[in-house]
């Protein structure tokens, strides 16, 4: 760990940080504002989805959300609020030590007396604070969007925080795959098309896990590891899949340190 | 004390050569050039020396210590400029550098001063609106901040107008004479010549000459030009001859080894002129390239 390092990647990431920590306080409440509406009319709308294709609920994970419930409800949001996380994760994850290498600064900070193993770690621990930066604003905002909005309908707050705290193994997964990707690949020329590929597939997958019944996708999607629907109705984790989750992202990191110690630095060409 | 020792060092990119069993030393203290043309392997073996990458097969040690295994330590006391320099666009000049010098350990603010003063170096203006020069100029200031023992130019001159480099040269001459060893890569064989005490020859992935400039310019080689009737290139027949060229009924030619047995061929025909003089560096370069 070498702390200038740590502090200029931090910087660096401190733009992106507050533009996804104000999106993603503004979705939660504006959605979470409708909120009362939908539970007024709970029958009404519980009839509406009754009448929609199974596989459509399915798809969007809502088949046994019940909207009318604060839970039931905030975990619709919460799966915005995953699909954006993931986003940000796998950005910063591919990113971590390809933009380094397209935009040729590599050679600046590799031939400084520093290791790979100080260099990668620095940059993994500046990229998880600025996830858990993000992961904050999350907490606090749904806080306050629910106690805003609620109106004294009654929820559970032990699952509450169990599904808040998913959100830091899910960022987690997708911070070390998209690493583990750039490594592998021999030049990441941009990072958007990759991390918007791995968040959007993950989703896609988890949607057709639900589509096609048991083809066993939910094994590699950490949309169903950490499905909303299955915690809220469980009040519980899948404890295998979300085991499965972490191994997966500890493996990633692994291979992540193996392949980046042993990396040639791609020269100007 | 040799500050760098590599020995048969290899680096292949896939199936693609990049050097090929080179070797070579370069002492504590001097200035050692490294010439070839653009893709002979310069910038592969300075990687490697900087453990940027990782070589195939060979080892090489910098101050005594293996290049994979002692990576960091190495670096505390090296200065490297590179050919392409590219930093963070959106940082400031004096943010840049004192990044860099947060690497090391002790204050150098005074030295990048003072170095930026004489590379007459803006260091308020953002690194994304300098020129190549100028950003050229960063490296320059960025690679010596630290005062390090050893430095790597790798053809440090692009971008600079000629006040510019005769500045740089002065400063890396001032260094030197400070002790400190310079490791200069440049297909610029004037300013290698200018420069160094001893060059390594690269061509094609494999070194193919190592020698003390002096040398190589004044002992070995000679180049003869001989005007006379009824010569062709059988005459000079004679080991050492190389680069034959005959045009307008004048023979020119290089000839390495005791110039008595080239005297004695001269002295068998009528001879209407006749040159003997050194090679400029250039020409003993075209020579190996060819």
């Amino acid at each position: 760990m070498n702390a200038n390092i740590y502090r200029h990647e931090f910087r660096a990431r401190l733009r992106s940080v507050l533009i996804w920590s104000l999106a993603l306080t503004l979705l939660t409440l504006f959605f979470f504002a409708m909120f009362p509406v939908f539970a007024d009319q709970a029958a009404l709308m519980n009839e509406m989805l009754a009448k929609f294709p199974r596989e459509l609920l399915v798809a969007f994970g809502m088949e046994n959300m019940d909207l009318a419930t604060v839970l039931g409800f905030y975990s619709l949001i919460f799966f915005f609020i995953q699909l954006c996380l993931a986003i940000q994760a796998s950005n910063y994850g591919f990113g971590l030590v390809s933009i380094e290498e397209s935009e040729l600064t590599a050679d600046f900070l590799l031939s400084k007396p520093v290791s790979r193993t100080q260099v990668l770690t620095s940059k993994l621990l500046a990229a998880l604070t600025s996830l858990l930066l993000t992961n904050v604003v999350v907490w606090v905002s749904t806080f306050v969007a629910i106690s805003l909005f609620r109106e004294g309908r009654a929820y559970d707050l032990a699952t509450l925080l169990l599904l808040l705290a998913s959100l830091l193994i899910f960022q987690l997964f997708f911070l070390s795959v998209g690493l583990v990707i750039s490594l592998l690949v021999k030049r990441v020329r941009s990072v958007t098309p990759y991390a918007l590929g791995l968040a959007f597939g993950a989703y896609v997958l988890a949607a057709f896990s639900g589509v096609f019944g048991d083809v066993g996708l939910e094994l590699i999607t950490p949309f169903k590891h950490l499905d909303a629907t299955y915690i809220v109705q469980h009040g519980a984790y899948d404890a295998p899949l979300v085991l499965l989750n972490v191994a997966v992202s500890l493996v990633a990191l692994a291979a992540s340190y193996w392949l980046y110690i042993r990396r040639d630095i791609p020269a100007v060409s | 004390m040799s500050v760098i020792e590599v020995t048969k060092l290899t680096k292949y990119y896939g199936k693609a050569r990049g050097i090929v069993d080179v070797s070579f030393g370069v002492e504590e203290g001097e200035i050692f050039g490294f010439i070839g043309p653009n893709g002979a392997g310069k910038s592969t073996t300075i990687r490697l020396l900087l453990s940027l990458i990782h070589p195939s097969s060979g080892s090489a040690k910098v101050f005594g210590k293996d290049v994979v295994g002692h990576g960091p330590e190495i670096r505390r006391d090296i200065g490297y400029l590179p050919s392409e320099v590219y930093y963070y666009e959106g940082m400031k000049v004096n943010d840049l550098l004192k990044y860099s010098a947060s690497f090391f350990n002790g204050d150098h603010t005074q030295r990048m001063h003072e170095l930026s003063e004489t590379m007459e170096l803006d260091l308020g203006r953002r690194i994304s609106d300098l020129s190549y020069g100028n950003k050229k100029k960063v490296g320059i200031v960025q690679g010596l901040l630290h005062s390090p023992k050893l430095l790597f130019l790798d053809e440090p001159t692009a971008g600079l107008d000629p006040l510019m480099q005769r500045k740089f040269f002065d400063l890396i001459r001032e260094e030197n004479a400070r002790g400190v060893t310079v490791f200069f890569s440049s297909h610029i064989l004037g300013e290698v010549q200018r420069l160094c005490s001893r060059v390594g020859i690269i061509r094609e992935g494999s070194i193919v000459e190592i020698s003390d400039i002096r040398a190589l310019q004044q002992n070995n080689y000679k180049k003869v030009r001989v005007t006379a009737e009824g010569l062709d290139a059988a005459s000079f027949d004679l080991p050492g001859v190389t680069n034959m060229q005959a045009e307008n009924g004048a023979l020119q030619f290089f000839f390495k080894g005791d110039i008595n047995a080239v005297l004695q061929r001269i002295s068998a025909v009528q001879v209407a002129d006749l040159t003997i003089e050194e090679p400029t560096l250039e020409e003993i370069f075209m020579h190996y390239y060819e």
